[in-house]
């Protein structure tokens, strides 16, 4: 890619994208309208929003046509949130474990819904 | 004599402030881009780390509430006459962001073959739909806040922590679209109005200004996977 002239690239790839976001969206909505629950749906949600945020960064934001010290720049850094989130993960289990050790189990009775 | 600093060519450097601007502009170029935009991706970068903390912290909260987290799905549902349908609100703001995002590209692209006019009304039409989305929002909240008694502190329908993390998040997103607007529309009328032009016809910046566009909507995919739909 000719770097000095910027990001030229056929607007067929830009319309083809677009059209596949709509469609990944409209599949993750369904997971909720539809209802699913469980493994599933925490695997589908998973899998489509890495789906959409690819296509976002790769196509859309031409991370794609980047050179690979750019790309690393940008794309490995994220890496040290997964250790923020598996260290959060073992923190919030703790303090549901001690609210349940002091407090009890919850007694919370959500109403009806009333619309 | 005062020792005089000399390059690595043999180049005499400058003292005092002179020096330190000298010296901290000396670096070699890392990134072959326009320092704009890779300024702009070490601004989303950092922007990433703070929408992350948000929603790791939202995990934590959720993980150890222990009263039951309120079901996203019928907190967000609206009913037109019929029966509520699920997070059907959220599935249109998400569309529309999306839709912007298409338009932004399409700008970008515009921008590159220097079709000021098209650049200009797509750019305008990303702003627009950006400040829908803003609206939808503001009906959100005002739903939430005002009919279902929703507050940082507490909420009817079960863990406190809900109302917190819902506005910190969803907030600070929607003040990235609203800043986005404002962005957008100042490139835009500064498109129209040949700005770039006197300065030689260089419109790397619309690219510059999609890419914020697109980390926004960006950060709504994870906001709807996470907040919303799980």
């Amino acid at each position: 890619m000719a770097h000095q002239e910027g990001q030229q690239h056929p607007l067929s790839i830009y319309f083809w994208i677009w059209g596949l976001l709509f469609v990944v969206s409209f599949f993750s909505y369904m997971v909720d309208y539809l209802n699913l629950q469980g493994a599933l749906r925490w695997t589908l949600i998973i899998v489509f929003m890495l789906v959409k945020a690819g296509f976002i960064v790769a196509i859309f934001m031409h991370m794609r046509w980047e050179r690979l010290a750019l790309k690393l720049a940008i794309l490995m850094p994220p890496i040290a949130i997964v250790v923020l989130i598996a260290l959060m993960s073992l923190e919030g289990d703790y303090t549901f474990l001690t609210r349940i050790e002091f407090f009890g189990e919850s007694d919370f009775v959500p109403p009806s819904p009333h619309h | 004599m005062a020792e005089v600093a000399l390059t690595s060519h043999g180049d005499v450097l400058p003292g005092g402030t002179k020096g330190v601007v000298a010296d901290f502009s000396s670096d070699k170029q890392a990134f072959q881009v326009p320092w704009g935009k890779a300024m702009m991706w070490i601004f989303l970068l950092s922007d990433t780390f703070i929408f992350s903390c948000f929603l790791v912290s939202y995990m934590t909260v959720r993980m150890s509430a222990a009263d039951p987290w309120p079901f996203a799905s019928e907190v967000f549902a609206l009913s037109f006459g019929g029966d509520p349908i699920p997070l059907v609100l959220i599935a249109i703001m998400t569309f529309v962001l999306i839709t912007s995002s298409g338009t932004m590209a399409m700008a970008v692209n515009m921008g590159y073959r220097k079709d000021r006019v098209k650049t200009f009304w797509l750019m305008v039409a990303t702003a627009a739909l950006g400040a829908t989305f803003v609206s939808m929002q503001a009906f959100e909240w005002t739903k939430l806040i005002v009919d279902e008694g929703v507050r940082p502190w507490g909420n009817p329908m079960g863990a406190e922590q809900f109302g917190s993390s819902f506005f910190m998040i969803t907030g600070f997103h929607g003040m990235h679209v609203s800043a986005g607007v404002i962005y957008l529309l100042v490139v835009a009328f500064r498109v129209r109005s040949g700005f770039y032009e006197r300065r030689g016809g260089n419109y790397e910046i619309v690219e510059i200004a999609g890419l914020y566009w697109h980390f926004v909507d960006l950060v709504w995919v994870f906001i709807f996977a996470f907040f919303y739909l799980w």
